[in-house]
């Protein structure tokens, strides 16, 4: 209960706080939501990448022959690279949506409770945490990622077309490809595993009886593509994949 | 029992405040903490101090009246309110820290009493049920399910004391609304305004300056009355569908 405390005397009422809006977008669970599809469609788009990573492990011409079909995918309906290039633009949407909402929410968050306790505590788990500087990591890692292994920009030796075996492993040869590319993956973990299960809080999903089978699969996904990821230059690095 | 105290002090909502220390002395384990303050506040009276103003009421543990972080646990360490907390949690010679809560849109009227009003504006867009007054009705009209009334008796057990604002890192109101609309909600009385009233609360809880829900659960941990985290997301799923609503 909120009782009026006694200041009715001094000063008059706290100026009225800002008009309601039924706005989606100008509402803080619009730009959740937002976030949280954004987020799924991401998290969908892992999952089908780290299957494909893991064709490594099956040799150069089952690796290339992957990433050769993904640029013939959905032919002869699609034109050459046309379904790859509506992946892309979907996934740059997404990311788009996911950081601008992260961030707007985030600035709200801060403006909200602009003093802190003199006592300090830890409150919530490591993963809930670090979701801002862990999204900002990631955010980091898929620029340097794609400028390395997308347009061959950074690549360290000869970045060939077509040929991705072997700039896989060109990459994770440098100590700083290896050391840059298992801290994402690390984060991209942590952030997947608080991630999935606010999507879902999110988007209606979440109850008492189900918030056991949805933390399980949030750490289930979080761990199987962590190690999905990190097996690749891991592999380089032990001589598995050369 | 003697306890060193570390409590906010600031004159009025325009003032700077401050930590000040306070020795207590002759405190019994089974006095509450609020007996606690009103030891420390009559001394400070004999010696020509201004006493450290606290918001309480009731002190039975209903009127979600009291506040106070102690030791930066909202209520501090039992899962009560601060007027049922009793001083048997703490040890003789502990130095306690005693904070107003803390939020932007809980200013701080004086020491250690906030501005609470936001929660009452909140409640105002649509926390009620429109239906004619007088005599009550005949129980059997209207037939709630078990299951139902479980559940709209568990959110109304929100006392709306705002401790779930105070411990959330992003000084979130969600836990706090989303008792207020579940319990509504989930009942025929609430029925014929279920979507107008999430979307009128959520939209006056946003422009209250509440932060943004980032589900990190402090806010249940905190709650004196039980109020379970997953009523967030039976929140969202009334916003959604109520949005669904609107639109077709």
């Amino acid at each position: 209960m909120a009782l009026a405390s006694s200041k009715e005397a001094a000063a008059p009422a706290r100026p009225p706080s800002g008009t309601p809006s039924r706005g989606f977008w100008s509402s803080t669970l619009g730009k959740k939501t937002v976030m949280a599809v954004s987020g799924l469609i991401m998290l969908g788009y892992l999952v089908a990448h780290v299957a494909g990573n893991l064709k490594v492990f099956f040799g150069p011409e089952e690796f290339d022959g992957y990433a050769h079909w993904l640029r013939v995918m959905g032919a002869p309906v699609l034109h050459h690279e046309w379904a790859l290039w509506i992946v892309r633009i979907v996934l740059l949407a997404a990311v788009g949506a996911h950081a601008v909402s992260a961030y707007q929410l985030s600035r709200r968050d801060v403006r909200a409770r602009p003093t802190r306790y003199a006592h300090r505590r830890k409150g919530s788990s490591y993963a809930t945490r670090t979701m801002r500087w862990g999204g900002i990591i990631v955010g980091l890692f898929i620029v340097w990622h794609v400028l390395d292994l997308t347009t061959g920009t950074v690549h360290p030796g000869g970045f060939e077309q077509g040929k991705p075996y072997q700039n896989v492993i060109d990459t994770f040869s440098t100590w700083y490809g290896n050391t840059i590319y298992i801290v994402a993956m690390l984060a991209v973990g942590l952030h997947v595993r608080h991630g999935f299960w606010s999507a879902a809080q999110t988007l209606g999903a979440g109850s008492a009886r189900r918030d056991r089978a949805l933390r399980l699969v949030a750490n289930g996904l979080a761990l199987a593509l962590t190690a999905g990821f990190i097996a690749v230059p891991v592999g380089v690095m032990t001589g598995v994949v050369n | 029992m003697k306890l060193n105290l570390r409590v906010w002090r600031q004159k009025n909502d325009a003032a700077e405040g401050a930590m000040a220390t306070y020795q207590v002395d002759g405190i019994s384990p089974d006095m509450s903490f609020l007996e606690m303050l009103d030891t420390l506040n009559e001394d400070l009276i004999l010696r020509g101090e201004d006493p450290v103003a606290f918001d309480h009421d009731c002190r039975e543990g209903i009127c979600g009246a009291c506040s106070l972080v102690i030791n930066g646990d909202a209520h501090g360490p039992e899962r009560t309110t601060t007027c049922q907390l009793h001083m048997r949690s703490f040890r003789d010679g502990d130095t306690v820290d005693v904070e107003p809560w803390r939020a932007s849109a809980f200013p701080v009227v004086k020491d250690l009493v906030v501005d609470r009003s936001a929660f009452d504006r909140i409640i105002q867009a649509g926390g009620y049920v429109t239906a004619p007054t007088g005599a009550a009705p005949e129980a059997h009209a209207t037939p709630v399910p078990k299951a139902d009334a479980e559940s709209a008796f568990e959110h109304a057990e929100c006392i709306g004391c705002g401790a779930c604002v105070a411990a959330c890192p992003n000084g979130s109101a969600m836990l706090f609304t989303s008792a207020k609309v579940n319990h509504l909600n989930v009942l025929p009385q609430g029925a014929p305004e279920r979507e107008t009233r999430v979307l009128d609360m959520v939209a006056r809880m946003d422009a209250e300056g509440f932060g943004g829900c980032t589900l990190t659960g402090e806010c249940a941990t905190a709650c004196p009355k039980g109020i379970p985290l997953p009523s967030i997301s039976a929140m969202n799923r009334e916003w959604l569908r109520a949005r669904r609503k609107a639109k077709g």
